[in-house]
């Protein structure tokens, strides 16, 4: 592989006595869709809040395209191009949807100050063509706090869309949806990742989402990685099968 | 705690003063506080549960004036001074200083009442139950604990100690009605800063906030700058100052935990840009206010400018609070800055080049407390804001040579074309009027959407690029900025001005417009500032008791309009309009 989008060295985060986050490397490529794997508590979601900005890790950098981000804050990481959304979807409730994308895309222009002009007109057609993308524009004047989970979920993936990421962080991007919409939803993130170009990192407890979605699998254990490489590889790593199962159970028979 | 002191004398009177009637008295005394805080809980304060906790903050100031009242009522305007313990009216030499024994007493019992509240809270069911409550009341109800009784028991043992406290005050400082406030004050502070939820952290805050008030008063005056500051007198504000670098170096208190994301998200209605019906009733209202000259009387007239005014500075408060989500406890600070700075100013420059300066200070102030306010949320936030409020009152209030100290300053007049009743009126209906349509059109511009989206989703705010503290900071000068424009508008309104327009008050009253409106609305607060400041003064002609009265009136809002008058009116609206779809429905 040339030049890594992301490379992630070493990154290691205690809390209290439980390391969290054990010295973890592993590479993400431009446009590469990257599953991170494992069970409860191996580290996921500290990865991801390290990652985005929320947390300090105690060591290790993280180096999107030759930028560092460790250190660096939230809004910052956002505006390099890194976009993402929530294990708990996070919304603005007291606007409409096509609102939670307008403040993006103005967020994103640096359009945030502007004191007196009224926000309706501003990029109204560009966030309604995102919201076309993700299969929820006849929703754009519903009140967000309305919507039913699974439009939250493509509203999220809207607003994340909405700042051109180079790199999109989903923390369980299907959680919370019945089976048949989980494999949708992953579908439409596939394609627009695909359209837009962005490298996709995202955690899943569904493996046929895994398996069916991503072009490498991470697989984290108690803050380690345990194995990383293509599904069918990481299918036959018998460590694997045995931190999921402690027999030689197929993780993907494992029920989510 | 102020009841617990006055019961305690007429009990103490009563019994007379040996030992069996003085301790009989404080107990009895401490019993009925707290029944009579059940009492208060079970019958008014249990129906807001419901309701925003700030509201609640409200409902609890509307008591507070209702008991002022009532003793004043009962027990006159004078100071009562409680007689001795018996038994303990000497004084033991300690190191060579005479210390009465009264004090040792209370020096001992304190710690013991400590220690059994920790007992009681950490070793007992009830404790434990309590705890439970507290965190998570629905969970709590549902494992078979009413938790109805137990919040009622609570409140009883919390009224029985504050009017044990007040009790026991009594031989040392006479029974007066300026109790209630500052005491208010004191027990927030003493709360905040040991961190909420910390017994051991409320002692602590207590010890450290009483050495420094007695290092001040052992300093006594200090040359300093020219002018003389009297340490003696910082004692006012110590403990604000105390809070203010405990807040910004520990911004969760000595011994308090970071609130966790709060499991339950808060309701949030759906706000719409204003339409053009909004925009023609404004304009009418406008209209109709500028043609009132013509219609009433001076007096009218100059109440008619009050209103204008603390309506702007509600607008104000709302603007952080409602889109921002910030409350802040200390808004009059703006509103006094921006107060003196007219005065000041027009010293040295004309009215109206005054008048735009004025509220460049406030915006100043607003810009250096809302750097550290905006590190902080909830009711952290609300406290620092207050402590700085506080903090520059004690100074308008001590620097005799610049404010005139208590006194004020006085002959800060408008210029000329602008000083008959009619032309002010015209004014100040212009500018309030103007800056109030200016920061509603900010709160639906892209900057106003940023700041609610911070408020919304602070998470999700920073995900896509939004700097959170710059825009609360941009958010709380602006409001600032607008407050201080009240302030001077005052100012010359009035003639004069004192160290009254940024006390404690001023910033309640700010907060009672602002919730009896609707905080969820945008017109809510100019109504709330109009009913406030005209009930006030309707009130204060027309009864001695007007504070009471205005307690009531406040109680009685809160309990018929959580949501404040016109978040109310709202919802009936779009009551009406349903039933009205539903109709047209039924006949198609």
């Amino acid at each position: 592989m040339t030049q890594p989008l992301l490379a992630i060295r070493g990154i290691a985060k205690a809390f209290g006595g439980v390391q969290a986050l054990a010295g973890v490397s592993f590479d993400v490529g431009a446009g590469e869709r990257v599953a991170v794997i494992g069970p409860n508590g191996a580290g996921k979601t500290t990865l991801f809040n390290v990652l985005d900005g929320q947390l300090a890790p105690d060591r290790g950098s993280a180096v999107l395209a030759g930028r560092a981000l460790i250190g660096l804050s939230s809004q910052a990481i956002a505006r390099l191009g890194v976009g993402r959304t929530f294990q708990v979807t996070a919304t603005f409730a007291s606007m409409t949807v096509r609102e939670n994308v307008q403040v993006a895309l103005l967020a994103q222009r640096g359009q945030t100050y502007a004191l007196l002009s009224p926000l309706r007109a501003r990029l109204a057609d560009e966030a309604q063509s995102l919201l076309k993308q993700v299969g929820i524009d006849s929703l754009s004047e519903r009140a967000a706090a309305t919507l039913a989970y699974g439009d939250l979920k493509r509203l999220e993936l809207a607003v994340a869309l909405a700042g051109t990421p180079r790199l999109l962080l989903m923390d369980e991007p299907t959680a919370g949806l019945a089976p048949p919409e989980r494999a949708r939803l992953m579908r439409q993130v596939s394609d627009l990742a695909r359209l837009a170009g962005s490298a996709v990192l995202f955690t899943e407890h569904d493996m046929d989402v895994v398996f069916a979605h991503a072009d490498r699998i991470v697989v984290l254990n108690r803050g380690r990685v345990i194995a990383i490489g293509a599904p069918s590889a990481v299918r036959a790593n018998p460590e694997v099968r045995n931190v999921y199962l402690g027999s030689g159970r197929d993780p993907e028979a494992r029920d989510a | 705690m102020m009841l617990g002191a006055y019961l305690a004398y007429s009990l103490i009177g009563r019994f007379g003063a040996g030992p069996l009637g003085y301790w009989g008295g404080v107990l009895l005394a401490a019993l009925a506080v707290g029944a009579l805080g059940v009492l208060l809980e079970r019958t008014l304060l249990r129906r807001l549960y419901g309701a925003p906790e700030l509201l609640q903050l409200i409902a609890t100031f509307g008591v507070v004036l209702l008991i002022k009242d009532a003793a004043l009522a009962v027990w006159g305007a004078e100071d009562l001074l409680g007689p001795r313990a018996p038994g303990l009216g000497g004084a033991i030499a300690i190191f060579g200083q005479p210390v009465p024994q009264y004090d040792l007493l209370l020096i001992v019992l304190a710690p013991i009442v400590l220690a059994a509240m920790w007992v009681a809270l950490s070793r007992t069911r009830w404790g434990l139950l309590v705890r439970a409550a507290t965190e998570d009341r629905e969970m709590t109800a549902a494992l078979g604990v009413n938790p109805s009784w137990l919040f009622s028991g609570v409140f009883f043992v919390g009224a029985l100690l504050a009017g044990l406290a007040g009790a026991l005050q009594l031989p040392r400082e006479p029974a007066n009605l300026n109790m209630d406030l500052t005491i208010i004050a004191d027990v927030f502070v003493v709360t905040v800063v040991g961190g909420l939820g910390s017994i051991r952290g409320a002692f602590v805050a207590a010890l450290i906030i009483g050495i420094v008030r007695a290092l001040c008063i052992g300093i006594g005056d200090v040359a300093l700058f020219g002018s003389v500051v009297s340490f003696a007198k910082l004692t006012l504000v110590a403990e604000f100052v105390v809070m203010a670098v405990v807040l910004v170096a520990r911004p969760w208190g000595l011994y308090g935990q970071p609130p966790g994301p709060s499991a339950i998200a808060e309701q949030r209605d759906l706000q719409v840009p204003p339409g053009r019906r909004f925009a023609i009733a404004a304009a009418l209202l406008m209209a109709a206010l500028a043609a009132a000259p013509l219609l009433v009387d001076e007096y009218a007239l100059v109440l008619g400018a009050d209103m204008l005014i603390f309506a702007l500075f509600a607008v104000s408060l709302h603007f952080i609070m409602g889109p921002g989500g910030m409350a802040s406890f200390g808004h009059a600070a703006y509103f006094g800055l921006g107060a003196y700075a007219a005065a000041l100013a027009t010293r040295s420059m004309p009215m109206e080049l005054a008048l735009i300066v004025a509220p460049l200070a406030a915006g100043i102030g607003a810009l250096v407390f809302g750097w550290f306010c905006v590190r902080l949320s909830g009711v952290y936030l609300a406290m620092l804001t207050l402590a700085f409020a506080q903090i520059t009152w004690a100074t308008v209030y001590q620097w005799d040579a610049l404010t005139g100290g208590s006194n004020g300053l006085v002959g800060v007049w408008p210029a000329v074309w602008l000083s008959s009743r009619v032309a002010y009126y015209w004014l100040t209906l212009a500018i309030a009027g103007g800056a109030i349509a200016l920061l509603w059109r900010v709160v639906f511009a892209p900057f106003g959407y940023a700041l609610r989206a911070v408020r919304d989703s602070p998470q999700r705010a920073a995900a896509i690029g939004i700097d959170v503290r710059a825009v609360r900071w941009a958010g709380f000068v602006l409001a600032g900025l607008a407050a201080g424009l009240a302030g001077s508008l005052y100012a010359f309104s009035k003639g004069s001005i004192s160290p009254d327009s940024l006390s404690i008050p001023r910033s309640i009253d700010a907060l009672v417009m602002v919730l009896l409106g609707g905080l969820q609305t945008l017109f809510g607060p100019v109504v709330g500032a109009a009913l406030l400041a005209w009930l006030q003064d309707t009130l204060a002609r027309h009864t001695e008791y007007w504070r009471a009265m205005l307690g009531a009136a406040i109680l009685v809002l809160v309990l018929l309009f959580p949501q404040g008058i016109v978040g109310a009116l709202g919802a009936a609206a779009r009551a009406l309009r349903q039933r009205g779809i539903g109709k047209r429905a039924a006949a198609a």
